[in-house]
Order: C-alpha cells, then sequence, then structure tokens
C-alpha cells in the first residue's frame, strides 16, 4: 500500500524507522535519506524514490530496446541507451550447436538493427548479458523508434498499463515500451502512427503534470486536427 | 572590476560593507536547475555578479580507457574562465590557478556523489565562469552540485559552497572581489548540510584561532542559506514553482 508521497531531492530525509531502503534511497543510522531527485513512497516495510531524471541502469529482467552497433564472430554488441554496452552471445541466436565456421552472426542481425531483448544478467562486473531467446523477444522488423527519457518510461505505461492501453487502442498501434526509454511504435495507417508518437512524445515532456491522462485522452480523440 | 581604489573603504562605522551588504550578509544569489538541452545535467548561477554555467555528462564510458577504474565510477572536472570573465582578456589556455581549482572542486564533490553505483564509468563536470568576482570557486562548487542532481546521479547529500572572511579586522561572510584584493583573509568553506561535514577548505590570510573558529562558524551559517536556494532551484525545475 502506498503511503504519503513526496517531493525529494537528494539528502533529503524521507521516514525513519524500520523500513527497508529500495531503489534510490540509503539508510544512514535511522533515517531512510534520498539519493535522487524524484517522488518517495512509502510501502508496508520498504521505501523507494521513484527518479525523475537520470541515465538507464540495466536490472535483470528489464525488457529493453537496443540498436546492433558491432559483432565479433562470438557475440553482437547492442547499444542500450546506457552507460554499459549490451552483450549478446551468438549461442544465444543459433543455438547451442553453434560454430563459428558454419554461422555468421551478420546472416542474422546486422548493424543498426533494433532488437527486443531481456537482460538475463548484470552485476555491474561486466556488461549486462542480453538475450533475444523468449516469446516475443527478437529482431524488430516494422516501426518507428521514439526516444524518450528513461526516468518517465514508469508514466507512459501508467497505473497497470492504463496510460498505453489508452494510446495503442484509440491509434490501433503497437508499442513496444523498452525501459531503456526506447519505444518502438508500429501501426498500419500513417495517421496512427504519427498519433500515437505524438502522444508518447507528450508524456515524456509533461510527465509532472497530474491530469496527465486526461490531456493525451483530448489529444487522441481530437479528429485531425492538423 | 580590475584596478583597486585605495580610498575605498571596505567596512564603514556603521557596519556597512563597500558594496552596501551587513557583515553577515551573502550577495544576491540565483540558482537554475538545467537550460542546457545537450547535457545529461545543467545549472546556471549568478552569485552577485558571479556567471557560472555547469554542463554535467554521464555516467559514461571512459576514454582513454586506462583511466577507468573497476572498482568504482570517477569523477572528472574541469573548471574554465572564459577570455571575457575579467576585466583583461585572459588567456583561454588553463592556468595553474584553474588547474587547481578543478582539482579542489573534484575533491570536494566526491564525499557526495555516490560513484560506486557505476564502475567503469566516468562522470563529467564542465564549468564555464561566464563573469568573474571574487568567490568563483564556492559558486561554481554550488551549481555543480545542482547540475549533478539534475543529471540524476545518486548523491549522499548536496554541497553548498560560500567564503568567508576577515575585513578590517571583522570577520565577514561572502567575500567580493574588491574584499579578497584589500582583505586580510579569504577562505571559502564546501559543506554538506545534513550530513554536516565540509567538503572545501582553503584559508589564504592569517587568522587568530579565535577568529578561525569564528570564520568556519559564519561560512557554515552561509551554507546553510545557499543550500536553501539549491533545494528551490530543484524543486522550481522538477515539481513547479514552490509558494513559500
Amino acid at each position: 500500500m502506498v503511503d504519503k508521497r513526496k517531493y525529494v531531492i537528494p539528502g533529503d530525509i524521507i521516514t525513519s524507522g524500520p523500513f527497508r531502503p529500495e531503489q534510490n534511497v540509503m539508510l544512514e543510522g535511522n533515517n531512510i535519506i534520498a539519493t535522487a531527485v524524484g517522488i518517495s513512497e512509502i510501502y508496508e516495510d520498504s521505501v523507494k524514490v521513484i527518479p525523475l531524471t537520470g541515465k538507464y541502469i540495466p536490472k535483470i529482467d528489464d525488457l529493453v530496446i537496443g540498436k546492433v552497433i558491432s559483432h565479433t564472430s562470438l557475440s553482437w554488441e547492442l547499444d542500450v541507451n546506457s552507460c554499459y554496452v549490451g552483450f549478446l552471445p551468438a549461442q544465444d541466436v543459433f543455438g547451442r550447436d553453434f560454430s563459428t565456421h558454419v554461422d555468421e552472426l551478420s546472416s542474422k542481425l546486422k548493424t543498426g538493427d533494433l532488437v527486443a531483448a531481456r537482460i538475463a544478467n548484470f552485476d555491474r562486473t561486466r556488461d549486462p548479458l542480453v538475450t533475444i531467446s523468449d516469446r516475443d523477444l527478437g529482431k524488430i522488423d516494422a516501426g518507428i523508434l521514439v526516444k524518450i527519457s528513461p526516468s518517465k518510461v514508469p508514466r507512459l505505461i501508467g497505473k497497470k498499463g492504463s496510460m498505453i492501453q489508452m494510446i495503442e487502442m484509440a491509434t490501433n498501434a503497437a508499442v513496444t515500451i523498452g525501459q531503456n526509454g526506447w519505444v518502438v511504435v508500429s501501426c498500419e495507417t500513417p495517421e496512427g502512427l504519427s498519433k500515437a508518437k505524438k502522444a508518447i512524445e507528450m508524456v515524456n515532456e509533461k510527465a509532472h503534470i497530474a491530469n496527465l491522462s486526461d490531456q493525451i485522452k483530448d489529444m487522441l480523440d481530437s479528429k485531425d486536427e492538423s | 572590476m580590475g584596478g583597486r581604489d585605495a580610498t575605498m573603504v571596505l567596512l564603514d562605522e556603521n557596519g556597512i560593507r563597500c558594496d552596501g551588504r551587513k557583515v553577515d550578509e551573502p550577495r544576491r544569489i540565483m540558482i537554475k536547475a538545467g537550460g542546457l538541452k545537450n547535457a545529461d545535467g545543467s545549472a546556471y548561477i549568478e552569485f552577485g555578479d558571479n556567471k557560472i554555467l555547469v554542463g554535467v555528462f554521464g555516467p559514461r564510458d571512459v576514454h582513454p580507457k586506462h583511466m577507468s577504474n573497476t572498482d568504482t565510477g570517477i569523477l572528472r572536472v574541469r573548471y574554465h574562465m572564459e577570455p571575457f570573465s575579467v576585466g583583461d582578456r585572459k588567456n583561454p589556455a588553463p592556468s595553474r590557478r584553474e588547474i587547481e581549482i578543478s582539482k579542489v572542486i573534484k575533491e570536494a564533490l566526491e564525499p557526495a556523489v555516490m560513484l560506486e553505483k557505476f564502475p567503469r564509468t566516468a562522470v563529467d563536470v564542465f564549468i564555464e565562469v561566464l563573469q568573474a568576482d571574487g568567490g568563483t570557486r564556492c559558486a561554481a562548487l554550488t551549481a555543480a552540485s545542482v547540475a549533478l542532481a539534475d543529471a540524476g546521479i545518486p548523491m549522499r547529500d548536496m554541497v553548498a559552497a560560500i567564503a568567508s572572511g576577515k575585513v578590517a579586522d571583522t570577520i565577514i561572510l561572502d567575500v567580493n572581489n574588491e574584499e579578497d584584493q584589500a582583505g586580510q583573509a579569504d577562505m571559502p568553506i564546501g559543506y554538506m548540510p545534513r550530513l554536516k561535514k565540509i567538503t572545501l577548505l582553503q584559508l589564504d590570510g592569517v587568522l587568530t584561532p579565535e577568529e578561525y573558529k569564528k570564520c568556519v562558524d559564519v561560512g557554515v551559517k552561509g551554507c546553510e542559506i545557499v543550500y536553501e536556494l539549491q533545494k528551490k532551484a530543484l524543486h522550481d525545475k522538477y515539481f513547479g514553482k514552490r509558494n513559500d
């Protein structure tokens, strides 16, 4: 259960007591202190701060959109909009009988290709290991890439996916949101595509506004105002 | 700015300083978070007649690679004065003084920034002094910590900074250019108000032990004033204007 939300900046004391510190907070003595600009949330036994700014830091099991930047004979490297490069081993795509003599990596993924991937492992000591061997993962063939701030991804998804569902329903577009702030939009009609793109960019710009859903709804409902 | 006026009275009999301030009154301070689109975080500060712009990048890849550290991220700071920031043209090449201030600001920020969360990366802070009027290192440090928070880099606390000093045998807060040139002592202080820790302390001049203690106390109080303005700058950018 979410208790009183508060605006915090680094150094602010959120609360004190027996709470478990989660993202962007630290425990000092008995006090829980924010380490980032954001909105603090106090749960029954834990405290966290939802950041309003910052780069994407990979987290295990996150769905991300990556762009192939290069490959060796054994693996691809993906740009995942982070300070670390995503590492995609060739076995993940070709299977366990992958052989450097037989299989050519560029036949499956070329430099510049977009992929939907999942962070399989990351412990900060090595670059994040990503995988595309799962349902709904893999190379993205169609759609446009929209870049938003990674800290605004939760706002774009909305409560239980309400915001993104609303955009998808109104425009008939398919939207894939990467936790790293990269979003792929595909749609059969160009109007729907541009409208969905506009809505996503609007969320990015106005993420802090309280009645954003209503504004997005008005924008989506308005017929070809351009 | 520039030449020194020999007849100038630094402190008159009513305790009013050469620019009309009281002994414990800082100059007018305005801080704005954000403003640069291409930097990950930025801040602009006007500290009296000082005007300073700070841009922060990172965490990002370290180049050259050999500088990176597998245990922690690294912080790199460049303090630079524009050729037009002072009365006579300043050579834009980094001077001895600028290299020293870069190092001092870096070491003053390091205790606040949680770099260990991003091993093998670098956080770059670029400080450009557009106009200088005494106390630029304090103003730059204040703005740099706002810019770091704006970039979303985890911090234990903000670092606020201000200089205290001694002029006409009196301890004063926020030394300006004239007081720095003609005064008896100048002590820049960087302070983390919540942790109650000093991260920067320099002293140019001579003070007795009692004066030294008073100087630190006055500086720390000044930092708390600056800290409130830093908080306000971040609140204004992220949560809209506050009504207090």
